[in-house]
């Protein structure tokens, strides 16, 4: 069964690749589920946020000046906060409520350089939204990213039942929160643990 | 689920033969799962490696490939990726086959003869324009399709990281294009010699990522081997509509 599924699937994508054609808000809603948003909602916020990067992209604007930008773009459609705490993981526990703020103020300033330079390779290219599914008590969005004179390969955002908002990124399978727990985890064992410094090198990575 | 041989090391060539053969009794194995997790038993060698390896990457590869990429223009190093990429699609057709993905092994000799002839012997990717989009596939995944566990994690000394099984299948695949059968030298040689300047376009086309992950990140090592097993993962699940359960409970944790 998972096969076939998968199979299906596969052949579903080979064929919107092969038509070309943008299969926009083919939600997958469940029935009678105590969902606070719907897959439609998540799908149009991703819609807005992929609109909004490709405006950032390809303004022309300096790199300082995007990074704001995508700073700005963070702190409206992402759950910041829940970000910073997933990344910080066991360690989020032993925090004060002054680090965690703290914490996350730095990530969200590391996160717009260290990605916005990522998004920065995407000039001249786009991003299309594909389709949205439910998975447990969020919604994953499937983008394609279209560069030129490269296969084209998937981003998906992972969107939040609760408030609305994207707390994950995957580019290719690999999944943002993975990826900087790992970054985090590093930086925090450099400085044996200490949360202050964390925060402090935080400010000047990325 | 068939899981054979998850802890096979390079060389064991009995237990390759022994999924093999179990997988063509099966005829059709269901498409395995992907691993999860780290499995890294050889991390303090694997380490030393990539310290090597970034010395190598630092002192000869990325200075060389940023050399390529700016003395070469753009559309030069499309077509010689391009070109690489072609020469390796006989290869990919014969692993499709051995995948039983009968769809993708005709995919992908369409497309190197699309390419090769209209193409202009692969410098040029019209495939891609009409829909035969790239396959990209290897004598991994072929391993995976069969039912073999990706086993330990590795970092291959000047080849970066990669896994148990997925080392056998770079070796494998070395022997498994026809191309490196059928045409004589001096022509043999651009195989090779396509693939390490497709591999310098790569180095400098993906650069600043690549510098982020071995020059930026506080643990490289540990970074550079999360990225490379997700990815592979990934790519192995075949399709986006994975489920990534490690990731699904993450996502749901507190941590208050």
């Amino acid at each position: 069964m998972i096969f076939m599924r998968k199979h299906l699937n596969n052949m579903q994508n080979r064929r919107f690749v092969l038509s070309g054609l943008a299969a926009i808000g083919a939600a997958s809603a469940l029935p009678g589920s105590a969902l606070a948003y719907s897959a439609g909602e998540a799908n149009t916020l991703i819609t807005r946020v992929v609109s909004e990067i490709t405006t950032i992209i390809n303004s022309g604007r300096s790199q300082a000046a995007m990074f704001g930008d995508f700073e700005r773009l963070f702190a409206r459609y992402a759950d910041v906060p829940r970000i910073a705490q997933l990344v910080l993981g066991p360690d989020n526990r032993r925090a004060t409520p002054a680090q965690r703020a703290a914490f996350a103020e730095a990530f969200q300033g590391y996160m717009a350089r260290k990605y916005g330079r990522r998004f920065r390779e995407f000039i001249g290219g786009r991003l299309e939204v594909n389709n949205t599914r439910a998975v447990k008590s969020f919604y994953e969005v499937s983008t394609t990213a279209y560069l030129a004179g490269e296969a084209p390969f998937e981003v998906v955002f992972v969107v939040a039942d609760s408030n609305g908002r994207f707390i994950d990124m995957k580019i290719e399978g690999i999944s943002l929160i993975k990826a900087e727990r790992t970054e985090i985890g590093s930086m925090l064992d450099r400085r044996r643990g200490d949360i202050d410094a964390l925060i402090a090198d935080l400010k000047r990575a990325g | 689920m068939v899981s054979l041989g998850g802890k096979m090391l390079p060389g064991h060539g009995v237990s390759t033969k022994l999924a093999v053969l179990g997988c063509l009794l099966l005829a059709a194995c269901a498409t395995p799962e992907v691993a999860s997790g780290i499995h890294d038993p050889y991390e303090v060698t694997n380490r030393k490696i990539h310290e090597s390896n970034r010395n190598i990457d630092r002192k000869v590869l990325r200075p060389v490939a940023y050399a390529y990429g700016e003395s070469v223009p753009e559309p030069v190093r499309i077509g010689v990726s391009n070109f690489a990429d072609n020469l390796s699609l006989p290869g990919d057709v014969v692993n499709n086959i051995l995948q039983f993905r009968l769809d993708d092994a005709i995919h992908n000799t369409v497309r190197f003869m699309v390419n090769t002839t209209i193409g202009l012997g692969g410098v040029l990717d019209p495939g891609t324009a009409i829909g035969l989009t790239a396959r990209e596939t290897d004598f991994g995944e072929t391993l995976h399709v069969w039912g073999v566990g990706e086993g330990a994690y590795l970092e291959l000394p000047s080849l970066g990281p990669s896994t148990q099984r997925d080392a056998v299948g770079r070796g494998v695949d070395i022997f498994l294009n026809p191309l490196s059968y059928i045409v004589r030298k001096p022509e043999r040689y651009a195989l090779p010699a396509s693939g390490v300047a497709a591999r310098l376009g790569d180095r400098y086309r993906f650069g600043g990522t690549l510098d982020s992950v071995l020059y930026d990140s506080a643990d490289s090592y540990a970074q550079a081997r999360l990225v490379y097993l997700e990815n592979r993962r990934f790519q192995l699940s075949g399709d986006l509509e994975q489920d990534d359960e490690d990731l699904y409970d993450i996502y749901e944790e507190t941590f208050e």
